[in-house]
């Protein structure tokens, strides 16, 4: 047992840091999340070619680091302290983390593309009538001679503006909300018949609305066993699931800092509010939760190698708590900055901002606790 | 970072769990079971079977007794024991004043009172809080005035856990009236059976004797007995506290406590299913749960983590407000799942009693922990005291 850094993590840590200091301070982030294209390619490109850093979590024989989970925590976490709209999560953790699980000739031809910078993945799984269920799908993926053709109309998917490239679950067969029949395909984003509608997410991220229209698939697309894909978007969603505790993290060190430093500006009754202990043991609180979400993103990255179930109730586990203390944390981070916190003026609203669309993705605290209770108090 | 056992760490969870399971003494497990009231003897019993096999005190530096166990072997040590429903070991001696004498002490100190703490045969009792100085321990009053090679020592303390059966005792006493508060008080062994010493019982919530209260008139202390420098007691009694508030998270117990309440809510029914399929309380079985495991990986990355080795920090208070939080939901959850049989008074078995109390077994002390345990978040520091030790000490407000 042994909770400590290798130097490589270390050092990936670092690096990142020092590079997003110099690139990504608040008022220059808020000049590119408000610019036409909505970020600075540059930027993807630097992390890629400079940095190495999409490459961390990678196989050295595709070019990466030989890292896993932890080494996308850690970046995730950097990127929350930061607000970063990069689109390291649906590149690299979901859709890198589907080609690892594949393998093969698929995973050959597309890592070196995502780890050059070349590749960008968004990952179109949400329906309207879905929620949280991966299962619930009303897109479908109808055999036509070696290939597929696509119809149906995917929700919020984060980065596809941006995306050279579509992870797709569709149904290939079974009822609408049964655990057979899904199929998960990776697709050139250009195909023609995916019609999108693009906008800004309230977190300052870019999506669209992705409506397949009739789009011809060649057969290669296909990753994993036609109809038995739903093991594997499982298993991604959870990969992603830690990741995004781990943006909660960095999210929530900010907010809490940012707390911090304020109250002990800020003078009312001539004083540094922060000298009040009703605020004081608030700030304490507010570390408690910053403090235990960092100890769940461990714990949830160390267990995704388990059997599907343990693996399962330890990721909800970890989004449960993550998402009841990035709750608390943006609410009394917004409450003790007082008028100020309700301003677009400083960064600490869009901290919270995007707290608060952590708590709810890829399943509400209330969503993944009924996980757990299934996975581990039913008899 | 890894969660792995490796084979050795494995082959030591076997001896410990086979250690337990040869050595636990049934009598002793039976009264736990029974939810029985238990006497001096059975709190020393399990002591003195881990004394001889070497195992009392395994946070001990090897020099004074330890075991010299890896962070990841006191873990196990620690699981196992909660696993097993093992006794806690009772921390006067061997979490508390045992750290303070082999940090503090003088080679004379050391030998007197180490090996004795070890093998059970000086039972401690802490003498810290009084009746006007409790949160605000450093208002203490009990005085030290020096005779000679003596001091004197008058006034009271209170909240003494089972000074009734102690053999000695730590007090924090004033030797310097004058100083500014933390800097006039020294800490001093005493031999509780010293002439001047009152011990009167306090009766707690659940019906048991658990505190009391002491009081000291004329007390002769040998000055020998005093730790540390005098007027610097402040600094062995900040030290001690940290060290209580690591044990103090109880993580193990808890888990052990968790699978308890739904072994229960397993058992008792409400309508035509088992409570624990009741969704209101399924789900603060869950949210304890999890949040359980929150505090056992923050423990975690104290104990194995960058700062291993390096002792417990201000932020075990964190460590030592979510434990006693958890503690006390459990007693909570545990008193809501007996239902009407939380009601009846246990007063413990009689003189030739063979009357089955009322209720289920796991029933009958389900009141009393409930409302006893309402002191964890009281004792060792309230929770309050510690978040201002967080404000100031971590956060530099």
């Amino acid at each position: 047992m042994d909770f400590t850094y290798t130097e490589t993590q270390d050092m990936i840590r670092d690096t990142l840091s020092r590079f997003l200091a110099d690139t990504y301070d608040f008022e220059t982030r808020q000049k590119f999340i408000n610019s036409d294209e909505g970020r600075d390619p540059a930027i993807w490109t630097a992390l890629a070619q400079e940095l190495g850093m999409l490459g961390a979590s990678f196989a050295e024989e595709h070019g990466g680091l030989g890292g896993g989970a932890l080494e996308n925590a850690i970046i995730m976490e950097e990127f929350g302290k930061v607000l970063g709209i990069e689109p390291y999560l649906p590149t690299v953790v979901i859709g890198g983390g589907a080609l690892k699980a594949v393998g093969g000739a698929q995973a050959d031809a597309m890592i070196p593309e995502i780890i050059a910078g070349n590749a960008i993945i968004a990952f179109a799984y949400a329906e309207p009538q879905g929620r949280y269920d991966l299962a619930n799908l009303t897109t479908t993926a109808k055999k036509d001679g070696a290939g597929w053709v696509l119809n149906g109309h995917k929700s919020v998917v984060y980065a596809a503006p941006w995306a050279t490239h579509l992870l797709v679950t569709a149904r290939t067969g079974g009822g609408q909300r049964d655990r057979d029949g899904v199929s998960l395909f990776l697709i050139d984003a250009k195909l023609p018949g995916i019609v999108r509608r693009d906008y800004p997410t309230v977190d300052g991220n870019r999506a669209s609305e992705i409506y397949f229209e009739n789009v011809a698939v060649p057969g290669d697309a296909l990753l994993g066993g036609e109809g038995a894909g739903l093991g594997l978007v499982e298993q991604i969603v959870d990969e992603a699931t830690v990741a995004v505790c781990a943006e909660a993290t960095g999210v929530m060190q900010k907010l809490h800092e940012g707390t911090l430093e304020y109250t002990q500006q800020r003078k009312q009754f001539g004083i540094p509010i922060a000298k009040f202990q009703v605020l004081q043991h608030r700030m304490v609180d507010m570390f408690m939760e910053v403090e235990q979400a960092r100890s769940m993103t461990i714990m949830g990255a160390l267990k995704l190698d388990l059997p599907a179930a343990e693996r399962m109730a330890a990721v909800s586990s970890a989004k449960n708590k993550v998402s009841r203390g990035a709750k608390f944390v943006g609410q009394n981070a917004i409450q003790t900055h007082g008028g100020i916190g309700i301003t677009q003026e400083l960064a600490i609203g869009h901290y919270f901002k995007r707290a608060t669309l952590i708590e709810g993705q890829f399943g509400s605290a209330d969503y993944h606790i009924e996980r757990f209770e299934r996975l581990t108090l039913a008899e | 970072m890894d969660m792995e056992f490796s084979p050795e760490d494995l082959a030591f969870q076997k001896e410990v769990r086979d250690f337990i399971a040869e050595n636990y003494p049934a009598e002793l497990r039976g009264k736990q079971d029974e939810g029985e009231e238990l006497s001096k003897e059975d709190f020393l019993a399990w002591h003195k079977i881990l004394y001889k096999k070497g195992w009392v005190a395994p946070a001990w530096p090897v020099e004074y007794g330890g075991t010299g166990w890896t962070p990841t072997q006191r873990f196990i040590f620690s699981e196992e024991t909660a696993r097993a429903d093992c006794i806690r070991l009772l921390p006067f001696g061997l979490s508390m004043v045992g750290p303070v004498i082999y940090t503090f002490g003088t080679p004379e100190q050391k030998a007197r009172f180490l090996p004795r703490i070890l093998s059970g045969e000086d039972w401690w009792c802490q003498g810290y809080s009084e009746p006007g100085a409790g949160s605000d321990l450093a208002s203490l009053r009990t005085t030290a005035v020096r005779d000679g090679d003596h001091y004197v020592v008058n006034g009271q303390k209170t909240w003494t856990t089972l000074a009734q059966h102690a053999d000695w005792g730590f007090f924090l006493v004033r030797t310097d009236k004058d100083a500014k508060q933390q800097e006039g008080i020294s800490f001093l062994l005493i031999d509780m059976k010293s002439p001047g010493i009152t011990v009167r019982p306090i009766i707690t919530l659940g019906g048991e004797h658990e505190v009391n209260e002491v009081w000291l008139e004329d007390v002769r202390v040998p000055v020998d007995q005093r730790v540390y420098e005098e007027n610097k007691g402040w600094t062995c009694a900040k030290f001690l506290l940290a060290h209580e508030r690591t044990g103090i998270a109880g993580v193990a117990a808890s888990k052990r406590g968790i699978e308890k309440v739904k072994a229960i809510a397993r058992t008792e029914l409400d309508g035509e299913k088992p409570l624990l399929q009741n969704p209101f309380f399924k789900r603060k079985v869950a949210e304890l749960e999890i949040d359980l495991t929150a505090l056992e990986f923050t423990e975690l990355r104290g104990l194995a983590g960058p700062n291993a080795g390096k002792g417990p920090g201000p932020e075990s208070s964190l460590l030592k407000i979510k434990g006693s939080e958890i503690q006390q939901r459990l007693t909570e959850l545990t008193l809501e799942a007996v239902g009407h049989y939380g009601a009846p008074y246990f007063r413990g078995f009689g003189e030739g009693d063979n009357e089955h109390p009322i209720g289920p077994d796991y029933a009958h002390r389900a009141a009393p922990t409930y409302f006893n345990m309402r002191k964890t978040t009281i004792y060792g520091g309230s929770n309050e005291i510690q978040r201002n030790i967080i404000a100031k000490m971590v956060l530099g407000l």
